[in-house]
C-alpha cells in the first residue's frame, strides 16, 4: 500500500483504493444503519403487526383481524376526545410559540440592553425536562378553594386585586363552547383544563422559537432593509415586505419542530393533569401508555401509535425531502 | 437626571417606543421568572413555615429541610438520591457512545459520500421525529429477550440509538463545514480512513463534540417516556420518574416537590449557564439547517 503514493498516475488502481476506503467507510456506519433499520422502522412494522391482530391481555395473539382495531378506537369517544384535545393543543400552542417567539426575537433585535441577559431568561426553559416544567405549573395553576381560598396563581391574583382572573384551570371541567355533532362522541370545542398546559408548553418552547428567529433577523442583511427606508418605507413596511417573507424558512422549520413535539406531548400532560378532568387534556400519547401498559390491550395501543406515526410522518417527511432536495441543490 | 438638556422633540419619541419595548420585555421577563421564584422561595421553606395561604411570601429563614426530605426520603416520600446515582450512570456512557457513533457517521455521510448515502441520512433523520409509542412494546420485548430490560445498560442502548439520528445530524453539519480539500489531500498523501479522521477530523471537532455532549447529557437527563417504561423497577429509576413519583404521591407536601424539581433541573442549568454558547447550537441543529 505504501507505493500508493503514485496512483494519481494510475486511475485504474487509484479507483481501487478508493475502494478498499470506502468499504471502511460504510463498515463504520453499518451498525448505526442496522440499528436504525431495526430499532426504527423494523419496531414500526412490528407495532404496525401487532396493531391487526386481537392482542389483548398478557399472553401474545397473533390472529389477524385487520383494521378493526382502528375502527374501534375511532368509535370510542375518549380516543375522539383525545384527537380533539390535541388539535386545540397543537393549534394554541404553535400560534403562541410562533407568536410570542417572533415578539420577543424582534424586541431582542431592536439594540436593546442587557441583550444576553434577556434572551437567556427567555431560552433557559428549554434546558429544563418536561417534568420539572409540569411539577411546578401544576402547582402554579392548582386553584384552592378560589375565590376565598386560593392558591397558587389564583392566590397571586388575589393578593394583586385581579379576582375577576381566577379560574378553576386544570380542574376545569368546561368545553367552549362544546357542541353535539351527530355521530360524534365527543363534544366539539375547546376543554379549559388544557389551557393552563398550553401556557406551561408555550412557558418552555417560545424561548426556542425566539433564538430560531432572532438567527433569522440576524441573517437579513441591513442594506436591503436601509436601501427600503430610504426609498421611504416605514418601519412597518420594512418589517411586512422584507423581514417576515425572509422568515417563512424559519417559520417552517420552527412549525415543523414544535408540530411534531406537540403531536407526541407526553410527558407535560403526565404530569400536569395525568389527562384529567375527565378525560378533558387526554391526548393520543397518554392514551396508548394507558390502555398498553395499564389495560394490556396491545393491539388498540398499536393502533394507536400508528394513527400519531402516521400523522407525525404527514408533517416530517413531505418536510425531509425538501430538505433533501434543496440540499442536492446547492 | 443631570442630561436634561437635550431632549429634543425626535429624541422624546424614541424614548417613548423604548418604554413599550421594555415594558413587553420585562412582562415576558416576569413570565418566564414567575416559576423560579415559586420554585425557590417554597424549597427553601421549612416544614413550618410552609402554608398555602403564605405561598407567595419569601420564606423567613433559611432550611435545607426539604431538600433533605427529598434527597434521603423519609414520611411517605422515597428520595431521589437513589435515582440521581442511576441517572449518572445512565447518562455518562449514553452520552460517550452517542458522540463517538454521531462522530463516525457524521464523517462517513459527509466526507465518504456512496451512492444511496443522501437516502440513507434521510431515513436515519426520519428516526428522530417518531413517537416512541411506535417503537414501545417490540422495544420491551426485544430488551426482554436480550436480558437488558429493566436494566441501566438496556436504557443506556435505548438512548443511544433514539440518539443516533440527531448526533449524525449535528456532525454530518459540521464536518460539512471542514473543507473537502483537506481530506482530498490526505488521501492523495495516501492516508486511509482512520488516519484523515485522526489526523484531519478529530483535532477540529473539539466544537462539535461538545454540543453533541451537552445535546445528549440535556436530553437523556430530561427523558421521561424511556425510563418509565424500560425501568419497571423502582431501584432503576432516572430523576424524572422518581420527581413525577414525588409528585403523585398521597400527601401533596409541594415543598418537598419543589426541592425535587430544582435538584433535577439543576444539571442541565448548569450546563446551559456555563456552556450556554453551545447547548444553542444543538438546538438550532435541530431544526435540521440551523
Amino acid at each position: 500500500m505504501r507505493q500508493a503514493k503514485t496512483l494519481s498516475a494510475h486511475p485504474a488502481r487509484r479507483v481501487r483504493w478508493m475502494n478498499r476506503d470506502r468499504a471502511i467507510a460504510l463498515l463504520m456506519i453499518a451498525p448505526s444503519a442496522l440499528a436504525i433499520a431495526v430499532f426504527v422502522y423494523g419496531f414500526i412494522g412490528w407495532t404496525a403487526y401487532i396493531s391487526m391482530t386481537d392482542w389483548r391481555g398478557l399472553t401474545i395473539s397473533t390472529s389477524f383481524v385487520g383494521f378493526e382495531n382502528y375502527l374501534t378506537i375511532f368509535n370510542t369517544g375518549r380516543f375522539q376526545t383525545n384527537i380533539r384535545n390535541l388539535i386545540v393543543f397543537t393549534v394554541f400552542f404553535l400560534a403562541a410559540c410562533l407568536i410570542i417567539g417572533l415578539l420577543l426575537a424582534v424586541l431582542i433585535d431592536s439594540r436593546v440592553r442587557f441583550e444576553g441577559f434577556f434572551r437567556s431568561v427567555y431560552i433557559f426553559p428549554m434546558a429544563l425536562s418536561f417534568i420539572v416544567t409540569g411539577v411546578v405549573w401544576q402547582w402554579l395553576f392548582a386553584p384552592g378553594n378560589w375565590p376565598n381560598d386560593p392558591t397558587g396563581i389564583n392566590l397571586l391574583f388575589k393578593q394583586s386585586g385581579l379576582d375577576f382572573l381566577q379560574a378553576a384551570w386544570t380542574t376545569d371541567t368546561s368545553v367552549v363552547p362544546g357542541w353535539r355533532i351527530e355521530g360524534l362522541r365527543t363534544r366539539i370545542g375547546i376543554p379549559m383544563a388544557m389551557i393552563p398546559v398550553v401556557v406551561a408548553a408555550v412557558w418552555q418552547m417560545s424561548g426556542f422559537v425566539m433564538a430560531m428567529y432572532l438567527a433569522g433577523l440576524r441573517g437579513i442583511p441591513e442594506e436591503i432593509k436601509e436601501a427600503a427606508r430610504v426609498d421611504g418605507a416605514t418601519e412597518w413596511q420594512v418589517f411586512r415586505t422584507i423581514t417576515l417573507p425572509m422568515l417563512q424558512p424559519i417559520t417552517l422549520s420552527a412549525v415543523i419542530i414544535l408540530g411534531h413535539i406537540s403531536l407526541k406531548i407526553f410527558d407535560l400532560i403526565v404530569t400536569m393533569t395525568g389527562g384529567a378532568p375527565g378525560n378533558n387534556t387526554e391526548v393520543p400519547g397518554l392514551y396508548m401508555y394507558e390502555i398498553t401498559f395499564k389495560a394490556n390491550k396491545f393491539a388498540e395501543g398499536a393502533a394507536v401509535a400508528m394513527v400519531m406515526l402516521v400523522v407525525v410522518a404527514l408533517l416530517v417527511v413531505p418536510y425531509l425531502i425538501y430538505n433533501r432536495r434543496t440540499e442536492v441543490e446547492r | 437626571m443631570s442630561s436634561v438638556a437635550v431632549p429634543a422633540p425626535k429624541r422624546r419619541h424614541i424614548h417613548w417606543s423604548r418604554v413599550v419595548v421594555y415594558g413587553v420585555m420585562i412582562l415576558f421577563l416576569m413570565f418566564f421568572l414567575l416559576p423560579v421564584y415559586l420554585l425557590l422561595i417554597t424549597s427553601f421553606k421549612s416544614f413550618d413555615q410552609v402554608s398555602l395561604s403564605r405561598m407567595w411570601e419569601l420564606p423567613t429563614g433559611f432550611s435545607l429541610e426539604s431538600f433533605d426530605r427529598a434527597w434521603n426520603g423519609g414520611e411517605g416520600v422515597i428520595g431521589m438520591r437513589g435515582s440521581f446515582w442511576n441517572s449518572v450512570q445512565l447518562v455518562v456512557p449514553a452520552t460517550v457512545i452517542s458522540c463517538i457513533l454521531g462522530s463516525l457517521n457524521g464523517y462517513v455521510l459527509s466526507k465518504w459520500r456512496f451512492p444511496g448515502s443522501e437516502t440513507l441520512f434521510t431515513l436515519i433523520l426520519f428516526g428522530m421525529f417518531i413517537p416512541y409509542q411506535s417503537v414501545l412494546v417490540p422495544l420491551v420485548e426485544v430488551l426482554r429477550e436480550i436480558r437488558l430490560y429493566a436494566t441501566i445498560p438496556g436504557l443506556i442502548l435505548v438512548h443511544v440509538v433514539y440518539g443516533i439520528p440527531i448526533t449524525t445530524l449535528i456532525f454530518r453539519n459540521y464536518y460539512a463545514t471542514v473543507p473537502n480539500e483537506l481530506v482530498e489531500a490526505g488521501k492523495i498523501d495516501g492516508a486511509d480512513f482512520f488516519h484523515i479522521y485522526r489526523h484531519v477530523m478529530l483535532p477540529l471537532s473539539a466544537p462539535g463534540f461538545v454540543v453533541v455532549a451537552i445535546w445528549q447529557f440535556t436530553s437523556i437527563w430530561n427523558e421521561f417516556l424511556f425510563g418509565l417504561i424500560i425501568t419497571n423497577d423502582p431501584q432503576l429509576r432516572p430523576v424524572t420518574v422518581a420527581l413525577q413519583n414525588l409528585s403523585g404521591s398521597q400527601f401533596t407536601q409541594w415543598n418537598v416537590q419543589m426541592a425535587g424539581a430544582l435538584m433535577v433541573a439543576l444539571p442541565p442549568l448548569l450546563v446551559y449557564i456555563f456552556l450556554g454558547k453551545y447547548f444553542l447550537r444543538g438546538l438550532l441543529a435541530g431544526s435540521l439547517k440551523g
